[in-house]
Parts: C-alpha cells; structure tokens; sequence
C-alpha cells in the first residue's frame, strides 16, 4: 500500500462540533436516564432519573430549533442529501476494503464531509429518528394535558413503545457510531477532528461535482 | 488559524462543563427547593393559622348545670334547656341511627341496617347488646342521648358513677354521703367540662371499633389520641395537634365523613374555591396541586390520591387486626375454653371469637376509589366458591372522581347458609348469645331471626374480605412514598392494578427483547469488525 500525504483540513466549523457533543452529552444523559425509568437498573433513583431525563429532553428540544436554523442558513443541509452514487463502494469498503488497507472510496472534503452511508445514516437521524424522539418524549411529558391538546384517547403504552422502539435505535447507533470513529488513518483521527474541526485528509483525490454541498 | 484551533477548544470544553453545570445546579436546586414551602402547604397554614380555637361560654357557670345529677337523663335534660335543637339534630345523624343513605326500600346500609362486615358480623337490629357500647345513648341504649362521650372533656365511668351515686344517696350512713358528694364531684366536673370533641371523645369508639384497640381500622387506634408529627402531621402534639373535628366539618351534628355509598365529599373543592365546603378532603385545605410549580407529583393528583404517597403504612405505633377466622372458634384446651396471646401481645386465639392475626406498620393495598363503598348486605346472595367482599371499594379508572386510593384490607372467615347462600349474622352476646352458649344453630337462629330470615340450618365458613380506606396517619414529607416502590418492573405497590401503562412498571417484552438483541448485535458487530482490522491490517494500524 502506497504511503499517502495527508493534507490537514478545517472541517467542522465551531457550532458544528459544540451542537454534535452538546448532543452527545445529551444523547448520552437521555439514554442513561432514559434506561433506569424504563426499569433496566437503578442508578439516580427514578425520581431523580425521570427529573434529569425530562429536563434533558427539554433542553435537547430547544436546542435542536438552533441546529434547524442552522443547518438550514448555513446551507449545510445539502451535505444530508442522499445519495446511492458510490454507496456500494462504501459498503464495499467498510466490510471488506478496510481489512485490505484500502483507501475510503469517499474521502472527506470540506464541501463533502459524509460519504454516501454517513449522509443516509445522519438524514434518517436528525430528520426521521431524532423527531421521533423528540415528538414522542414531548408527549410523554405532556401527557396530563393530551384531553386539552386533543389526544384524549391516545394509549400512553403506544407513545412509550415507539419511544423505547428509537431509544433502542439510538442506542444502537451509538454504538455502531462510535465504533467507526476509529477507523480513520488512525484511531483518534475522527474524534480529533469533531474536538479541534482540523482533520488529515488524504491528498490529490479530487471530489466530484455532485459531491459538493456548496 | 492554529490559534483560532485552540481558542475553539478552550471554547468548546467551556460551553459543555457550563451544560453540565447548568443540569447539576438545577437538579440540586430542585432538591432544595423542597424543603422550603410547597404552595400546597402555604394554603394549608393559612387556612389553620388561627390555631386557639375559643369558646364564649364557660360550663361550668352555667345554672343548669349546677345540681345532683341522679341519671344521664337528668344530665341530658340539663343540656338540651339550653342547647333546644341539639337532641332533634343529633337524632337525625347516622352516630345516633346508625343507618346510611339507601337507595334500596328493602336493603338499609348501616350498622342498625342489613349491612354486614367480617369482625362481628351483625349488630343484629340491636339485638346484640354488646355492640351498642358504642352507641352514644346512655347505658349503652338506645334510649336518650349521651352528650358527654362526645362533648365532656373530662371522661370517667358515667354509667357506673350515677349508679353509685344512686346507691348512696339515700343512705343514712355519714360515711356513704361523704362518699356520695364526692361521687357527684367528679359527675359534675365532668358534665361542666364541656367543648367541642377532641380526639379522646371521637377514639373512645372509633379508635376501639370491632372489640378492641386497632381493631377495625389500621389508621385508628389510640395512638392516634397523642400521637407525634412522625405518626400524623396533623393531628400530632408536637405539630399542627388537630382534634377530629378540624376537617371533619360538622353541621347540625352532621359530622363528615364518608357514609357507605356516600363519599365524604361529592367534589373536590379547596376552600379559595368554596369556602364553606368541608375540610374534609386533602383538596380543601392543600388545592389539587399541591406540590412545587411544575413537579411530576402534581401530575399524578388527578389519578392517585394524595394518601397514596403519603400514607407509606398504618398501623405505625400500635398493632391492627389484619384476619379473623371464626371457623376456629369453639376449639377448647383440656375440656375448656381458652386464650393464646401471640404476636404484639394481642390474642392471636380466642375460643369464642377464633383466630386472629395482627400486624404492625402495615403496607396498605390499593385499589380505584370515587369515595363509595359497596357494603353487602345479609339479603345479599352470595357465591361461596369465591372469596366474598363483604365491603369493596367502588371506582374504576375510567371514573373521574376515582383515584388509587391505599386501603386496609381486613381478611377473614365468616359463616353462610349452604342453602339460602346468604352470610349468617350469628347473635354473640346475651343468654342465646354465641359467646355464652357455644351453640352456631342457635346464634344463627337467633341472629336470622331478628331480620326476620331464614337459616336452614346448614352452614358452613366462607373467606371475605373488608376494605377501610386509609386516611389518617398522614406521615411527614420526608416519610412518602418513593416514586420506585409504584415505578418498578416485579412487586411495586400498584402491580394489581391492571389496564393502564406505568413507566417503569409496564414494558412490552417484544419490544424489548428485540432491542436488546439489536443492542447485542451491534456491539458483537463492531467487536468483531475491529478483530478483523486487527488481524488483517495491522501494518495499517501502526502508520
């Protein structure tokens, strides 16, 4: 495998990252919490666990107005858009590639910062997952007011099932999520880069026009 | 551009330590806040802040009052040339008919009535004398009214004072009048120590209810005359030392409180929103949302009671009775009747009663409740292959006047007609009485005789249970029930009620166990996606 140079790269701008760990830290009280009034364990006391779990929620939900502004002023929502070009070879790179030492198919750019899975994976997040989340929490939250709000005869089992159902999903991400930050050039690359915004990027590959977010 | 890199570091840690400060701080100050007043308690104090309560009569100025007293009649005359309506008021109450409201012509609630329970089943229309002890007629008749039991604040044996005074009245004996006047001292003292009724007055019957000490109710024994905060916030000597009559609102001798099928209290009024309504519910002096702006708890008052949480358990200080299996009674010991006192130092067998069992601090069970007790009657048909709830509490959660409600329930064996299937009520005290002649057939003639029913002669036990709902032994704030002992997957407090989902109590097991396996998946993914880099691309790692 040829040795590549890297060029190092400014690639997440500071509200990006603030709002992708604030969310971490939210994600991650959420799920905590979240679990320990679902019955898994105990850890707060569910009082105390369904308080911070409310307020978390809360806050999440305020906070997430912010990044829609954003996401949308900024023009970053282009970098969401699906797309299937290239979505084998990243598959085939992630399940197979990768043990090879291949390079990403994909490489990151600052107009193109998600590769094919990332862009569907993060779309089907904050526009399908996370609102769900968000619209069923706040539910449960208000559930003394649904005869005034006109969901009177809404079973709060079925709020809390999908609810659980998206925990899970999260959780399940996270996971998966995580994980793949090691696989950069090395194995703090990628969380070096969501810390500082600078990340390594292999040189001379050129990114194609549908590539582009701006 | 390397220092702008660094100062967004700075930055960025900055901004999440003040998230995480700003989450800690508010859930500590939540904590806090607690401790201070609660609105809920506010309107409480300012609703009971004149704590002397004054009266503009001193009794024993009073000239009707100034004589020798030969007879409760005589005390009661006394009474009533001032107080003219008292006696025609106090005729009318349920405390002198011991009958309640009845929507049936041929079914009447009440003590005097055909309703049963599972203690001493019947009063038998009166006919056992040894319930009326408890009626407030002197002598323990029915006959005129005893003002004293509920308003002298001086008790003493009256019955046996006046019969004694009686006794030596007339005597020529010097000694014996000396000994009569002082008799009549303390009759005097007694009848000119008058007030409204304190705890002591109440508990001489509610507290001993059933027979004995804790009997009948678990949130009434006579702990409850000088209890402490710890065992009643409200009542307690060392706190708020409310008598009864605080939120037992009376009018015209009408005390409140809830009646067979009649709640205690239709609506749910504070008094800002009514303020002649009764003191009788929690809401009339707390509101309905008592607790901090915006705390879950409030959330959960238009569906559990506010006993729920804050009665943990009854029965605190003093043991309650929680079963009595009269299909044991009569059982004798070397030819003879007996006694065995077991646990708490309570008889845990008695022949002429059977065997009984006591508990102390107990967890009350809980059930839906609109204020309404459905109480059967010894008209009532019954199905002996189930146990039979003699009393139950009636609400469903569909019901808006209904809560959870914690209840005492009083379990236990009691006889029925294997024929007529209806619950005997055996007559106990007196010559045919059970406790003298040991003989069912005839208690149970007896008894069914005074409804005018028949008894077949055929009987055997069946199991019933009793409900009282719990509502006095309110505990400090410190001493509720914590959200976790309701909230929780196996044996909270709530596991028997069914049909509604509980966060951390309900979960779909399908659901669950599809997440997790999701869960386990992925990470057994990732575990194995990483040995595979490890394995077939070390070189890269090392770059």
């Amino acid at each position: 495998m040829a040795v590549q140079k890297m060029n190092n790269i400014y690639l997440y701008t500071r509200y990006e990252r603030f709002w992708h760990w604030l969310q971490m830290v939210f994600i991650f009280i959420l799920l905590i919490t979240g679990l320990e009034i679902h019955g898994v364990y105990a850890l707060f006391g569910f009082e105390r666990a369904v308080e911070i779990h409310n307020f978390t929620g809360i806050s999440w939900l305020i906070a997430f107005a912010f990044f829609v502004f954003w996401v949308f002023t900024t023009g970053e929502w282009k970098q969401y858009i699906p797309t299937t070009r290239k979505m084998l070879e990243v598959i085939r790179y992630y399940s197979y590639g990768i043990f090879k030492g291949e390079s990403h198919p994909v490489p990151k750019r600052k107009d193109a910062k998600h590769n094919p899975l990332q862009r569907l994976t993060y779309l089907s997040l904050a526009a399908f997952l996370l609102p769900i989340q968000m619209v069923t929490g706040f539910l449960y939250w208000g559930y003394n007011s649904w005869t005034d709000w006109g969901f009177g005869g809404l079973p709060l089992g079925l709020v809390a099932l999908v609810h659980m159902a998206g925990a899970f999903a999260i959780f399940s991400f996270i996971i998966v999520h995580v994980y793949m930050t090691t696989t950069g050039h090395t194995i703090f690359a990628h969380i070096k880069a969501m810390i500082t915004g600078w990340e390594d990027v292999e040189e001379g590959v050129e990114i194609e026009e549908w590539e582009r977010a701006h | 551009m390397k220092r702008s890199k660094g100062m967004s570091q700075v930055k960025l840690c900055f901004l999440m330590s003040v998230c995480l400060l700003f989450i800690l701080t508010w859930t500590a100050e939540g904590k806090q806040a607690e401790t201070d007043q609660v609105p809920g308690r506010t309107m409480a104090r300012q609703a009971t802040k004149a704590k002397a309560l004054w009266s503009t009569t001193d009794h024993s100025k009073h000239e009707a009052l100034q004589q020798a007293f030969k007879s409760g009649e005589e005390i009661t005359r006394a009474c009533l040339s001032c107080h003219s309506e008292a006696g025609s008021q106090f005729r009318k109450t349920i405390h002198w008919t011991w009958l309640g409201d009845s929507d049936h012509s041929d079914k009447k609630f009440g003590k005097a009535g055909h309703s049963l329970n599972n203690f001493c089943i019947s009063t038998n229309k009166w006919q056992d004398k040894s319930c009326s002890s408890c009626h407030p007629g002197w002598n323990a008749t029915v006959g005129e009214i005893n003002c004293l039991v509920c308003h002298s604040q001086k008790e003493i044996n009256w019955t046996e004072a006046l019969e004694d005074f009686q006794a030596f009245v007339d005597s020529d004996d010097p000694e014996d009048l000396e000994l009569a006047k002082e008799i009549q001292e303390g009759i005097l003292e007694s009848v000119q120590s008058i007030g409204r009724p304190t705890r002591k007055n109440c508990g001489s019957c509610h507290f001993y209810g059933g027979g004995g000490d804790g009997v009948k109710h678990g949130d009434l024994d006579s702990s409850v005359t000088k209890p402490n905060k710890a065992l009643d916030v409200h009542m307690g000597v060392d706190g708020q030392n409310f008598q009864c009559t605080r939120c037992h609102t009376t009018k015209a001798h009408n005390i409140a409180g809830r009646i067979y099928s009649k709640p205690a209290s239709p609506d749910r009024r504070s008094l800002i929103e009514d303020d002649l309504t009764p003191k009788i519910m929690c809401e009339s002096c707390h509101s309905s949302k008592p607790h901090k702006f915006g705390s879950k708890v409030n959330d959960h008052t238009d569906k559990v009671a506010c006993q729920s949480c804050h009665i943990p358990a009854f029965a605190r200080v003093n043991p309650t009775k929680m079963w009595w299996d009269w299909s044991k009674a009569g059982n004798t010991k070397d030819g003879k009747h007996y006694k065995r006192k077991g646990a708490f130092g309570k008889y845990d067998y008695l022949s002429y009663k059977g065997e009984m069992k006591w508990e102390k601090n107990v967890k009350p069970e809980y059930f839906w409740f609109n204020g309404s007790i459905n109480t059967l009657t010894v008209k009532d048909i019954i199905d002996p292959s189930q146990i039979i709830p003699v009393s139950a509490p009636v609400g469903s959660r569909a019901d808006d006047n209904a809560r959870i409600f914690p209840f005492k329930v009083h379990r236990g064996k009691q006889p029925y007609d294997k024929v007529h299937k209806i619950l005997l009520t055996p007559l106990l005290s007196g010559k045919d009485g059970y406790w003298t002649t040991y003989d069912w057939q005839r208690a149970f003639a007896k008894g069914m005789e005074s409804f005018s029913l028949p008894f077949s002669g055929e009987f055997d036990f069946v199991e019933t249970t009793y409900v009282f709902p719990t509502t006095h032994m309110v505990a400090p704030k410190d001493n509720v029930v914590a959200c976790s002992e309701c909230h929780i997957k196996k044996e909270g407090r709530l596991a028997n009620l069914a049909g509604f989902y509980m966060p951390g109590r309900n979960s779909f097991k399908l659901l669950d166990m599809a997440g997790w396996t999701v869960i386990i998946a992925s990470l057994l993914g990732v575990i194995l996606h990483g040995l595979g880099r490890i394995f077939t691309n070390g070189k890269r790692k090392g770059e």
